[in-house]
């Protein structure tokens, strides 16, 4: 039990693919100008991340050594493949606008990474629960960088939404400036920079705000008490 | 960055740092005066905006990485960074551009990279194409030079703080600005004019270059030699800088006159003579052996030259800097000085005898 709780703790925070693998970066830098390239995005690649563990997983006492690469690569290759096909039948515009980079998935490194890395290593259920959390973990520093861009960069947070829930999101759209000119330099590629470097950095803030509070838990008198006093009263 | 030191003397003069960016504020008053007087008071305000929100960003950053405050305010080169900024600014910039500008620079573009003496770029100017890039239309729209009495002091700073996208104050704006002289040659050479009838525009009816602005650029020249002359920035820079920038725009003009600005123009015009002497000589950014800076300021004149006359912006004084700056630490390895005694390295950086 403690391994599942394991894996999906590494997938969202402790091995988080954007933040702390840096990997993927291509797809992230390019496409989160907006929230909803973000979770298009994400969502593919969760899709196909899944996909691929689960098969990879499943043939991996059938695969020589020598060549795995090449096999999980044509899995992965298959999987964006399906993919792709799926978002070009229903979401059609949402497909033209990400256009290569959903073919570019299977360059995706946190993709081979997982494959290579879990999957062959480890049984069915815990290889599909990593695919999952990798993939949702990989997808909320997607959406966070898509809100801070697509915010600062449009003045606007959840536009075209309807590209992927459909007509009901029609009216999602929140316009927070008013008479925003928008900064264009964070909706161009280098805000996407900044915007990862922003998070990184916060993200290791709360992990050493953590640790010290998690040593002043682990010593049994508080730190500030080992010192023992040897001058005047004792009271 | 600097990696290696200058040669010696070493001895340490009167000057510390305090001192120093004091006297580069103060050769700023040239320019700043020719600007007030031909373009109103807006580059006045700019200044102070931004040195208000330099000083507050300074000990925010400060702050956080729990330095002393007081004493690294006291260096004023945040100010300094402040007023060369708002000194390039366009002069009736609504006021949230200095705010944004300023607070890129000291944030990222200083206190990201480790504060003063650390930085790898020029911060006034990563502020300036971080607002360039990020808002093109408001960074552009320069006065024409028709001196001081335009507007009064009252109504530029309504004109300032007021909402910048309310029609009413835009159409104000729309209707005074108009293009710089680099811009107006720029756009009819895409109109397929050629240089000679563009130089009858009203923007270039100035005794030698364009109208206001070669006051401008020779009020810094004045300040420029001042601090020459104090011994607090180094000569070779800007005369490297100067000199190639017009021995190209004279070798190019030679070719083809009805196509090439004239050397003159050049450099009576925009940020050059900003650039030359306060901006590219920033001891923290600049190369530091003889050699270097030679080589340093011969290429930001070259890549001016170059952007200017072939590039998608106007003026490129600010990018060329920016783009030197990553040259220098190279720069720098290369032309390191041989000490004394030492015989020179058959490769590498010559340090230690082999």
């Amino acid at each position: 039990m403690s391994d599942y709780s394991n894996i999906i703790k590494d997938g969202l925070w402790n091995k988080n693919v954007a933040t702390v693998q840096v990997l993927g970066l291509c797809p992230l830098l390019a496409v989160t100008g907006s929230v909803v390239n973000a979770i298009g995005l994400g969502l593919a690649t969760t899709a196909v991340l899944l996909g691929s563990n689960t098969v990879v997983s499943l043939i991996r006492g059938g695969v020589n050594d020598a060549i795995r690469l090449p096999v999980f690569v044509m899995v992965i290759a298959a999987l964006t493949t399906c993919t792709e096909f799926i978002m070009q039948a229903y979401t059609f515009e949402l497909y033209q606008i990400l256009g290569i980079f959903i073919p570019l998935i299977v360059t995706n490194c946190c993709i081979l990474g997982r494959a290579d890395g879990f999957a062959r290593k480890n049984p069915v259920l815990p290889s599909i629960l990593d695919g999952l959390v990798m993939g949702l973990g990989f997808m909320i520093v997607l959406i966070l960088l898509g809100a801070f861009r697509e915010m600062l960069g449009q003045g606007t947070l959840f536009s075209n939404m309807d590209l992927i829930f459909g007509s009901a999101a029609e009216n999602w759209s929140i316009k927070i400036f008013d008479n925003f000119p928008g900064i264009l330099f964070l909706a161009l590629p280098p805000g996407a920079f900044f915007g990862l470097g922003l998070i990184i950095a916060i993200k290791n803030i709360i992990d050493d705000k953590m640790d010290e509070i998690k040593e002043q838990k682990a010593s049994p008198v508080g730190i500030r008490s080992k010192r023992v006093r040897v001058t005047g009263h004792i009271t | 960055m600097a990696l290696i030191n200058a040669s010696s003397p070493h001895i340490a003069g009167k000057n510390d740092t305090g001192q120093m960016m004091l006297q580069v504020l103060l050769a700023t008053l040239p320019g700043l005066l020719a600007l007030t007087l031909y373009f109103g008071w807006g580059s006045l305000i700019n200044c102070l905006i931004a040195a208000i929100v330099a000083i507050g960003c300074e000990s925010l950053a400060l702050r956080l990485r729990k330095r002393p405050v007081i004493f690294f305010i006291n260096d004023n080169s945040a100010i300094v960074t402040a007023v060369l900024l708002g000194l390039a600014l366009p002069p009736l910039s609504p006021w949230w551009l200095p705010v944004i500008g300023t607070a890129f620079a000291i944030l990222v573009g200083k206190h990201l990279y480790g504060g003063l003496g650390n930085n790898i770029f020029n911060p006034a100017m990563l502020g300036y194409a971080f607002l360039l890039i990020s808002f093109p239309v408001q960074m552009t729209a320069w006065l024409p030079a028709d001196g001081i009495m335009q507007m009064s002091f009252i109504e530029t700073l309504t004109l300032i703080f007021n909402n910048h996208l309310d029609p009413a104050s835009v159409a104000i704006v729309d209707g005074l600005s108009g293009a710089t002289p680099l811009d107006t040659l720029k756009t009819d050479l895409g109109l397929s004019k050629t240089v000679p009838m563009i130089y009858e525009l009203p923007v270039f009816q100035g005794f030698l270059a364009g109208k206001g602005w070669e006051w401008v650029n020779i009020g810094f020249l004045i300040g420029g030699l001042y601090l020459v002359y104090q011994g607090i920035i180094h000569w070779q820079i800007p005369l490297a800088l100067l000199l190639t920038l017009a021995t190209w725009a004279f070798l190019f003009m030679g070719y083809d006159s009805d196509r090439y600005g004239s050397p003159i123009f050049h450099l009576l015009s925009g940020g050059t003579m900003l650039g030359a002497f306060f901006i590219a000589t920033d001891p923290v950014t600049a190369a530091t052996s003889a050699i270097g800076r030679w080589i340093y300021g011969a290429f930001i004149g070259l890549t001016i030259w170059i952007i200017r006359s072939f590039g998608g912006y106007p003026d490129a004084v600010a990018f060329a800097i920016l783009l030197m700056n990553l040259a220098v630490p190279t720069i720098d390895y290369y032309t390191q000085p041989r000490s004394y005694g030492h015989k020179e390295a058959k490769f590498g950086r010559g340090k230690r005898e082999r």
